[in-house]
């Protein structure tokens, strides 16, 4: 494997898109466009064509400001992101600043194709581009201060913002150089540091933005304000592909203060000068929906309908050896059916977005993990270019994958557009969870065969569920299907979008389950799309969170039916995966696995690969009064070289809680067409008095940099359900768990 | 008309004496560091201090607060130097940040009436406040780190 952190030069094909210029007041601005990796760039477009936008600029007072292009929605990039320029730059880290980018094609994320945050991609797509361009920036400034002083460059050496003629000790700010360092051509070739040399990367480091969220000062999307601002309600009907009949709006025009009440695409609208009023225009509102097609849909039809698909044949996955014939000549056969509901993302910040729309501009402030996708939406609404629509990223409170739908950006453009006035759209927590994009809810049929040896010799997972990707494959651009989640599946030649259609597959459905990583000679995993009304979308770590709860805890399955150690068991199926290996082991041991627990606890393991990262979780709980609760969780991790281990340590935790909230509590039902839950009372989520002591341990590794924002949520449920199962006796084959 | 006590500063309001706190702070006198989560009192992102006491100011309706005073997490310190903020900032405790007003604010409270608090003491009041992005176990820390902070005499 190619180490992307060992000495590198950069390509002729990279240099030609990085480009070095002068500002006023003499600062030096580097520009680079990112050529997508994978699959052909941006659909349509010429690399020629993409203007290198300015990334980095170090000014004549020795700021250096970085652009960023990736949403901070609690995961630590706008930290992360500038670490890795500061790196090679070699300048001083308290004056580095960010900005947040624009909407536009230079920002776009290579790895995804457009300007998006999520597949936990923000390290693993600039890991290398930003340092190539710290390297260059303080090459060139390293050449302009020799060629003032008329020295060798290898003489002078950058450092904390200065570059110095070590046998002179003659020093220059590289605010006094960039007036020169810009006029430069840039360098044919830069090396890069060795991870020996880093002095930012690997160390725990403060967050730039927690010193704004803990006084009010960091500005949310609910927190926009505008001179001359409107904020609205939306109502929408409450049964999925209803729509809006009639409505008489005389009794909400009737509450004092509200302003408008409009039809959009979405319901109906009550546009007031701040939210409680528009609210109480809202609940005033006579409205008349027709409700449709799905207007008896209920959990328990969706689920005979996801049953009557698992009879299908489906597609397959992944298919090795003869896994059906083995397992039909079997002595010892393993069946048992597993089961996740729907779930809502619950971002602390409820949906919101604010707009502006004049004759020839349009201007969006959005709590967006998807700027690409904001401003298309915007383009299409106003019919405006691309160009004309500016957008600005505030803080996330909460995405984990909701925010990467555009629905709540459409409102505001729409409102902004009708009313003329700047519109902030604001909805409640109710309008949060029943109209969101949910997990989908699958059902699984899965057997095995045992060998002899209690090992298995034959696995078949057969998934029914709704397809994300068919949902969303005609809002995005195809070209980015692929790179979403790079490792999940080798697709090479198809696109997803044609693949999707073609051959029924969503990589997003069968992620987790393909990947399988034991050593098991036959192996078969099939999916039958079956799409109901109830919208999905992407939730943390996507297919992970389901196919990972099924597979680690069919595992156990075997292993309790094989009369063996469940980390036993694994260890000997893991024998060609040196990296989960790694977690496992790391985790058991910290864990103490094997050694008595006190009367009353129970230990449960899981391993996962997602995401480019490898992680490891032991749980420990009990049981009282048919409360599970889970005391301790000691975690491994493997996510290549760490850029900032704080972080890293930090999205374990955050991983673990949302993970434990889906195994423990999250559970969205359908009736009448319609959610069943509306708020925290009936959608709970984990509190401080139920939260684990979680121990974080990281693998020290030279491999490239994985995602973290994602990869800590998938092992957490079947942890807990594997050692609930070896509380009770009785394995989990559904969530939340109930004993 | 009602009059109330805003981070010190006095207030007079012409507003609808049922609107909760929460509008009011936010869209009226455009203090948007408390938050809206829920709006019934389920999640404790708008929690600020009346009197001193730890209130979801998302059912607290203004007609409640007549003469009292209301202190926001704007209006905790001039410079991030309350003992709570600094233990926030030394542990990182933010993700996303959105609960944290409500987390800090809660904290406050607590510390004011428990300066030793123990584990027990805070489950008790921060079992409330939700934090999706799961900052539990820092909170807690940062809540024993700043009664140290306190006790010393930060
Ligand atoms: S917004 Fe007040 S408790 Fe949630
Ligand atoms: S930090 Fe995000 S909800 Fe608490």
């Amino acid at each position: 494997m190619n180490d992307p952190a060992a000495p590198e030069l950069i390509d002729e094909g990279r240099r030609a898109f990085l480009k070095v210029s002068v500002a006023a007041g003499g600062a030096l601005l580097i520009g680079f466009y990112l050529p997508a990796v994978g699959r052909g760039g941006v659909a349509g477009v010429a690399a020629t064509e993409l203007a290198p936008n300015t990334w980095i600029r170090i000014g004549a007072d020795d700021s250096v400001t970085l652009m960023v292009a990736s949403s901070e929605m609690g995961q630590g990039v706008y930290t992360a992101i500038p670490m890795l320029l500061a790196e090679e730059l070699e300048c001083d880290w308290a004056r580095v600043r960010i900005e947040t980018a624009p909407a536009a094609r230079a920002y776009f994320n290579p790895l995804i194709g457009m300007q998006l945050t999520g597949g936990s991609t923000a390290v693993r797509a600039y890991f290398t581009p930003l340092r190539q361009a710290g390297a260059t920036a303080r090459a060139l400034l390293i050449t302009a201060a020799a060629q003032t002083w008329g020295v060798k460059e290898e003489s002078c050496k950058a450092e904390n913002g200065v570059v110095v003629h070590q046998p002179s000790g003659r020093r220059a700010r590289y605010g006094e150089l960039v007036g020169k360092a810009a006029t430069l051509p840039v360098p044919k070739a830069v090396f890069l540091k060795e991870p020996s040399e880093f002095k930012l990367l690997g160390k725990p480091t403060r967050r730039r933005d927690t010193p704004l969220k803990v006084n009010g000062a960091a500005v949310f999307g609910q927190d926009v304000r505008l001179p001359g601002m409107l904020t609205a309600a939306v109502a929408r009907c409450p049964v999925f592909g209803g729509k809006l009949k009639s409505f008489d709006a005389a009794k909400a025009k009737a509450v004092e203060g509200v302003r408008h009440v409009l039809a959009i695409d979405s319901g109906v609208a009550v546009v007031a000068g701040d939210f409680w009023t528009a609210q109480r225009g809202r609940e005033a509102l006579a409205i008349q929906w027709d409700e449709g097609a799905h207007a008896k849909a209920s959990s328990a039809q969706l689920r005979s309908r996801l049953e009557a698909a698992l009879k299908r044949a489906g597609s397959t996955a992944r298919s090795e050896g003869e896994a059906e014939k083995v397992l039909s000549a079997a002595a010892r056969r393993i069946e048992a059916d597993y089961e996740v509901p729907y779930l809502a993302h619950a971002c602390m910040e409820p949906m919101n977005a604010t707009a502006v729309v004049t004759k020839d501009s349009c201007e969006v402030w959005a709590p967006t993990q998807a700027q690409t996708g904001a401003q298309t939406t915007a383009a299409r609404i106003t019919g405006l270019a691309p160009e004309a629509i500016k957008v600005h990223t505030t803080f996330l409170g909460g995405g984990f994958g909701r925010r990467s739908e555009q629905d709540f950006v459409s409102e505001a453009v729409q409102l902004a557009r009708l009313t003329g006035a700047p519109v902030k759209v604001i909805w409640t927590r109710e309008d949060d969870i029943r109209h969101d994009f949910y997990r989908p809810a699958t059902l699984n049929r899965l057997s095995a065969a045992l060998g002899a040896d209690g090992l298995p010799s034959a696995w078949v997972h057969r998934i029914a569920g709704p397809s994300i990707m068919a949902r969303v494959v005609p809002q995005f651009a195809p070209a980015m299907m692929p790179a979403w989640l790079p490792e999940s599946l080798k697709q090479a030649g198809a696109s997803v979008a044609g693949f999707v259609v073609e051959r029924r597959i969503d990589a997003t459905s069968v992620e987790g389950a393909t990947n399988l990583p034991y050593a098991i000679p036959n192996i078969l995993v099939t999916y039958a799309m079956e799409n109901g009304p109830v919208p999905v979308g992407f939730w943390r770590s996507v297919g992970n969170t389901q196919n990972i709860f099924i597979t680690e805890c069919f595992l156990d399955e075997l292993a309790a039916a094989a009369g063996k150690d469940p980390f036993e068991y694994r260890r000997a199926l893991l024998k060609n995966h040196p990296r989960h290996l790694g977690v496992l082991e790391l985790a058991a041991g910290k864990a103490g696995w094997g050694r008595p627990l006190p009367k009353g606890r129970h230990r449960g393991i899981a391993v996962a690969e997602s995401f480019g990262s490898f992680v490891a979780q032991v749980a420990e709980v009990s049981i009282t009064d048919g409360r599970v609760r889970v005391h301790r969780v000691a975690c491994a991790v493997d996510c290549g070289i760490v850029v900032n281990p704080d972080t890293v340590v930090a999205q374990m935790e955050s991983g673990i809680v949302f993970g434990l909230t889906a195994a423990l509590k999250g559970e969205i039902t359908i009736k009448d067409g319609r959610v069943e839950q509306g708020n925290f009372f009936d959608y709970p989520l984990l509190r401080m008095d139920e939260m684990p002591e979680v121990e974080t341990h990281i693998v020290k590794s030279g491999e490239p940099p994985g995602g973290v924002g994602e990869p800590g949520t998938p092992p957490i449920a079947p942890a807990v359900a594997n050692a609930v199962f070896a509380a009770t006796g009785k394995p989990v084959r559904r969530l939340p768990t109930r004993v | 008309m009602i009059s109330l006590i805003v981070n010190g500063k006095p207030q007079q309001l012409e507003v609808d004496p049922q609107t909760p706190l929460l509008w009011v702070l936010r869209d009226r006198l455009g203090l948007t560091g408390t938050k809206y989560g829920c709006g019934i009192s389920a999640c404790g992102a708008c929690t600020v201090h009346v009197e001193g006491e730890a209130v979801r100011s998302c059912v607290t309706p203004l007609a409640r607060l007549a003469g009292k005073r209301v202190t926001t997490i704007e209006g905790l310190s001039r410079d991030n130097d309350h003992p709570v903020q600094r233990a926030w900032i030394e542990l990182d405790v933010p993700q996303c940040g959105f609960c944290q007003s409500g987390q800090i604010m809660a904290a406050v409270a607590l510390l004011a009436k428990k300066p030793r608090p123990t584990d027990a003491d805070i489950d008790a009041t921060m079992s409330g406040i939700l934090c999706r992005c799961g900052t539990y176990q820092r909170i807690r820390r940062a809540i024993h780190r700043a009664a140290e902070l306190r006790r010393a005499g930060a």
